[in-house]
């Protein structure tokens, strides 16, 4: 049984994440009313303090949360497809270990050089982070793949061997690294979205417009290959081709994601999960409504980041985790009294 | 037209899985092919289909070389069952036989009319809207079939079409292995060539018009189901005694062991 049809959860969705944009915008450190933050999107003035925060501070913050939590969760639907395995995850074919190290290696060697040493208006660690995690799926994909084309299994046990030499990689550089050093690893492993800028929201976001753009293309394929490759052969798929634009795709959207948010974990791999146990497994619904239920948990998720230790802040990947698991609990629970 | 293999042999890991082997599916025909485990059955299905590439001989469906066809055309008329399939993603029975329509492009509504025939043909209709993940080894059974029967459901103009089935009745119980056998009739009476591998001699004896033996990777004899059906054959090839009788109303052979 289905507990939601299709179209309606895209409906809600699509109504939800506005409204959570909406109240995301008009609250943190400082609280501006909605009326004010209305007036000023509509191009109204507004005094300057409340422009700088809501125009260079929370709006492109919000829009980045919007596109990096549609790419996670899209590109993890995809991911769950194509390894035919609903607990796959983006970081599998190797994108976040490498853009952990290439973070790291970023953090450690440039040091004091950081916050000065940009590139495209990027910070290295994001162009370290992209670099790192392109190239450890480019390895991955590459130990898969021989002449009779590029085998699934080999490709998740390649991710977990990369992933293992990133994270000792990694280990080595945190060991070499000063206190403040390590801090910085931390914080950027945990996945923040407070270093927003318009550069971002802007690279970020063409990215994520070209993966809803590119995905929907191959959701008949993606069903397909569910039965298996030889099967998705049979009807007509050809299935070396959608497997290394799927995973290209990913990795160029993972890749862009974590440098410029850092590792959010959770939001790739269970929202999927969880649209996946309320609609069922058809890739044409279950991509666009993993984007946006990606983006209105990520949304959500920050919101609270910025308000729940005034003052401070906490790093978004903390929230995600703690906002999503409960949730993916309870409907594990439901789901084993429904059968 | 048919589906032809000429000549062909299969090399793989230093075994010879198949030895000039030469096979013609016709259409319109029942073939079935019968042989003790680990004879070849399953690797000539494998070369058939496009699945494996022979180590020599070719390949032809209607005439043309089988890795000329396009993947698409080829799915139009080129419908393969396996034995099993590993989907394990909560698709609904409906959902799955839908995936048999993806070469073809007929429209929901059409789409959806066939789905709902298909289901009715192989005695699923009440299965529609379960989940496939929560049905029995007979329920997803038949529903693959009838996956693949949407694939081939109407006349294609490329040519004749082919449905090739890897032991479609062992997780059936004998009212669904007789439902497949008419249905497998039916397809023939449309001008469809079937070929399938079974394991019982008396099923492949009711419904095959040619009936390929085979045994360590050669055939080892193929003809009618009279002609090819002998006790000294079963004992050559299975090492089984038999008695070979006639069904004393749709007259075929009776192997009785």
């Amino acid at each position: 049984m289905r507990h939601f049809s299709a179209p309606s959860l895209i409906w809600s969705l699509a109504i939800l994440l506005p409204v959570a944009a909406l109240v995301s915008i008009t609250v943190g450190t400082v609280d501006i009313s909605v009326s004010d933050a209305l007036s000023a999107l509509t191009g109204n003035s507004v005094n300057t303090q409340t422009q700088t925060i809501l125009f260079d501070i929370r709006l492109p913050r919000i829009l980045l949360a919007i596109a990096v939590g549609a790419v996670l969760a899209s590109t993890g639907a995809v991911m769950q497809g194509l390894f035919r395995n609903p607990l796959a995850d983006p970081s599998l074919i190797g994108v976040s270990s490498g853009a952990s190290v290439g973070a790291s290696l970023m953090i450690v060697t440039a040091g004091g050089f950081i916050q000065s040493g940009a590139l495209l208006g990027l910070s290295l660690v994001a162009v370290g982070a992209f670099v790192g995690g392109f190239a450890a799926t480019l390895l991955v994909y590459r130990l898969a793949t021989s002449g009779i084309g590029t085998s699934v299994t080999t490709m998740l046990l390649a991710g977990i061997a990369i992933g293992a030499l990133s994270g000792a990689l990694n280990s080595l550089l945190s060991y070499f690294s000063d206190n403040d050093m390590l801090r910085q690893i931390s914080l950027w492993q945990m996945g923040n979205l407070s270093g927003a800028s318009w550069t971002k929201v802007t690279i970020m976001g063409a990215v994520a417009l070209l993966l809803i753009g590119l995905f929907p293309r191959e959701s008949k394929a993606l069903n397909a290959l569910l039965l298996g490759e030889s099967e998705a052969r049979h009807l007509g798929i050809d299935v070396q081709r959608v497997k290394r634009r799927l995973i290209v795709l990913t990795a160029l959207g993972v890749g862009v994601s974590v440098a410029s948010a850092g590792l959010v974990g959770f939001v790739g791999l269970i929202m999927p999960h969880i649209v996946r146990l309320a609609i069922g497994p058809d890739h044409r619904w279950l991509v666009p409504a993993s984007a946006l239920a990606g983006a209105t948990l990520l949304v959500i998720a920050d919101s609270l980041a910025r308000i729940v230790v005034i003052p401070a802040e906490l790093p978004t990947g903390i929230l995600t985790a703690l906002l999503g698991a409960p949730f993916f609990v309870a409907l594990l629970l439901q789901q084993r009294k429904d059968m | 037209m048919s589906l032809l293999a000429d000549n062909i042999s299969l090399h793989l890991a230093g075994f010879d899985l198949l030895r000039n082997i030469s096979l013609q599916v016709e259409a319109g025909k029942v073939t079935a092919i019968v042989g003790p485990n680990g004879a070849g059955k399953s690797s000539l299905l494998k070369v058939l289909t496009g699945e494996m590439v022979p180590t020599q001989g070719q390949v032809y469906l209607n005439n043309r070389l089988l890795q000329h066809w396009s993947l698409l055309d080829k799915a139009q008329l080129l419908a393969v069952l396996p034995q099993h399939t590993m989907l394990n993603f909560p698709f609904t029975a409906d959902e799955v036989v839908g995936l048999g329509r993806i070469p073809h492009n007929t429209g929901l509504s059409k789409d959806r009319e066939i789905i709902t025939e298909a289901l009715d043909l192989v005695d699923a209709s009440y299965l529609q809207k379960r989940l496939y993940t929560q049905m029995s080894g007979g329920e997803k059974q038949r529903v693959q079939l009838a996956r693949v029967l949407t694939q081939i459901w109407q006349a294609s103009h490329l040519g004749d079409q082919f449905l090739v089935l890897d032991e479609p009745t062992s997780a059936f119980d004998l009212s669904h292995q007789k439902l497949t056998l008419d249905i497998v009739r039916q397809l023939a009476d449309k001008a469809v060539g079937v070929v399938m591998v079974v394991h019982d001699l008396n099923l492949a004896a009711r419904c095959a018009d040619n009936l390929v033996v085979f045994d360590g990777g050669v055939i080892a004899a193929q003809g009618s189901p009279e002609a090819v059906l002998t006790e000294a054959l079963i004992d050559k090839v299975f090492g089984v005694k038999s008695i070979i009788a006639q069904h004393p109303v749709t007259k075929r052979p009776l192997v009785i062991t």
